[in-house]
């Protein structure tokens, strides 16, 4: 993520808030690690994947990532497990897979 | 020129708000409340008062309107009463949260039911812990006075909160009084211009009401306490600068006859008026009684109230609202609070009356007096006694 210079809000000592807890820097909530909501993670089985973009369309924290090749991998920084990618694939080839302790 | 008119407190309210300029007023009418927006309305469809009048559809609304207009820097109004102050309550967290320096007269008034169009303090009580700077005025040119004031130090960069300016429904708001209207180039000198470095602009974004996570939000709260405890320097830089330009001094707490006084009546709002008069007259008989006016009741003046009771004996506390259940008056349980860890504290003797715009005489402000001299020294196990309530036998009341 591009957080050169940015500090999240719970690096933030309290003296240090900006007034009214106003936020200065745009964009900022994509520095939100919010993966580590999750208890399941969605995994796209290429081989069945036909491209067709509606995991993408459908993903209400925009963590679906269009790649390069066409295909569509989460982005697990922010990817809360909600599955409803894996529930909208016409191919059924995002499965959720349980998260395990590292 | 300052010259002496003859107005009731809602004109001068709405005198004070024309002079300070300001941009934006949003405002629903509420009796006792309705001669403010009324008289500002006014002024703007006379071109006296160039600033945008929204007339909202609720007091909810008002508040939310002035949110938005305080988030891009314009100087914003509004103006309420009980039940209004109690619809737009949600809203008026937020004004302190986001730290908008909206100024707003409350024309207190009792709250229903039974409906009540009358004053006492339990509009502003329920104000307690908002996060608000809350003033009280005991007469019209304080409420103009105040009303100045208000942006004034509401609008300091090192204080944005918002100011509450509460004056008593009737009593003040339809009173008419001679008081002395400043030149409007002393308030202009009193008054800078007000820049908000993080309004809204596209050249300059910023996001106002984000989201506060179990992370952060303690610590955005804590930065809130502080910064009001932190304002009380300027708000008192704010009262002397205001005498130095207009002669007219004010204090957080205030004394009157205070010296050599062994019992001191404290009130907050009109009826103070009303006890200094009692205060000359029981001092002629020889009865040791001062009057005590809490003029700042949020940010609470600590400091300032324990210095003024020193030596006093006890302290005959005059409540305009109950808290139900709770440990007595409001303000007298406050003061309790405060002293609790004073050494030679003064026996606190809390009263609650002027409930829904109830008389409070001087006989009554005798009777709390003599009372209070007669529990400081045989004690008492009441939490508070109320005043003038037919049926009860005077001097029973509610015990905890």
């Amino acid at each position: 993520m591009a957080m050169q210079g940015y500090k999240l809000p719970n690096e933030v000592p309290w003296n240090d808030i900006e007034l009214g807890a106003i936020v200065t820097e745009p964009g900022s909530a994509s520095f939100k690690r919010t993966g580590d909501w999750r208890t399941e993670h969605p995994v796209v089985n290429k081989e069945d994947c036909i491209k067709c973009g509606i995991c993408w369309l459908h993903c209400p924290d925009a963590a679906i990532i269009p790649q390069d090749d066409g295909y569509f991998e989460p982005d697990l920084y922010h990817c809360k497990g909600c599955g409803i990618c894996a529930a909208v694939c016409p191919k059924k080839c995002i499965t959720m897979e349980q998260e395990v302790e590292q | 020129m300052s010259k002496r008119v003859v107005l009731e407190a809602s004109h001068a309210v709405a005198e004070a708000v024309k002079m300070a300029d300001v941009d934006v007023v949003a405002a629903y009418p509420i009796t006792p409340q309705t001669h403010i927006p009324e008289r500002l309305a006014e002024m703007v469809a006379d071109g006296e008062l160039e600033a945008a009048y929204i007339p909202v559809e609720s007091e909810h609304s008002a508040m939310s309107c002035v949110l938005g207009s305080a988030s891009v820097g314009a100087r914003s109004f509004t103006t309420t009463a009980a039940q209004g102050l109690e619809l737009m309550h949600e809203a008026v967290y937020i004004a302190s949260s986001h730290r908008y320096p909206i100024v707003m007269a409350i024309c207190n008034r009792a709250l229903s039911a039974p409906i009540s169009i009358w004053c006492d303090h339990s509009d502003a009580m329920s104000c307690r812990d908002v996060g608000w700077i809350s003033v009280f005025c005991q007469n019209n040119q304080e409420a103009f006075d105040m009303t100045a004031w208000a942006f004034r130090v509401g609008e300091d960069p090192e204080v944005m909160f918002p100011v509450m300016v509460n004056l008593d429904g009737f009593t003040l708001s339809h009173v008419t009084e001679p008081l002395i209207l400043p030149d409007q180039a002393d308030i202009d000198r009193y008054l800078p211009k007000y820049n908000y470095r993080l309004a809204l602009h596209p050249d300059n974004p910023t996001s106002h009401g984000g989201f506060g996570l179990p992370d952060v939000y303690t610590e955005v709260k804590y930065a809130q306490e502080v910064a009001l405890r932190d304002s009380m320097p300027v708000l008192d830089k704010g009262w002397k600068e205001f005498e130095n330009i207009f002669g007219r001094g004010y204090k957080a707490i205030e004394t009157y006859r205070a010296e050599g006084a062994e019992t001191l009546i404290v009130t907050m709002g009109s009826l103070g008026e009303t006890a200094k008069m009692v205060v000359d007259g029981m001092r002629e008989k020889g009865v040791a009684v001062g009057h005590l006016n809490i003029r700042l009741w949020r940010p609470f003046p600590f400091a300032a109230f324990r210095e003024a009771v020193k030596g006093i004996k006890s302290l005959a506390v005059l409540d305009r609202a109950i808290s139900f259940g709770g440990p007595g008056g409001p303000v007298a349980s406050e003061l309790k609070a405060a002293l609790y860890d004073v050494d030679d504290r003064p026996k606190v003797m809390s009263f609650v009356g002027g409930l829904g715009g109830r008389e409070v005489d001087n006989p009554v402000f005798e009777y709390m007096v003599n009372r209070t001299i007669e529990v400081a020294a045989s004690g008492s196990d009441l939490l508070f006694e109320p005043l003038e309530v037919r049926g009860l036998e005077q001097g029973s009341g509610v015990r905890g």
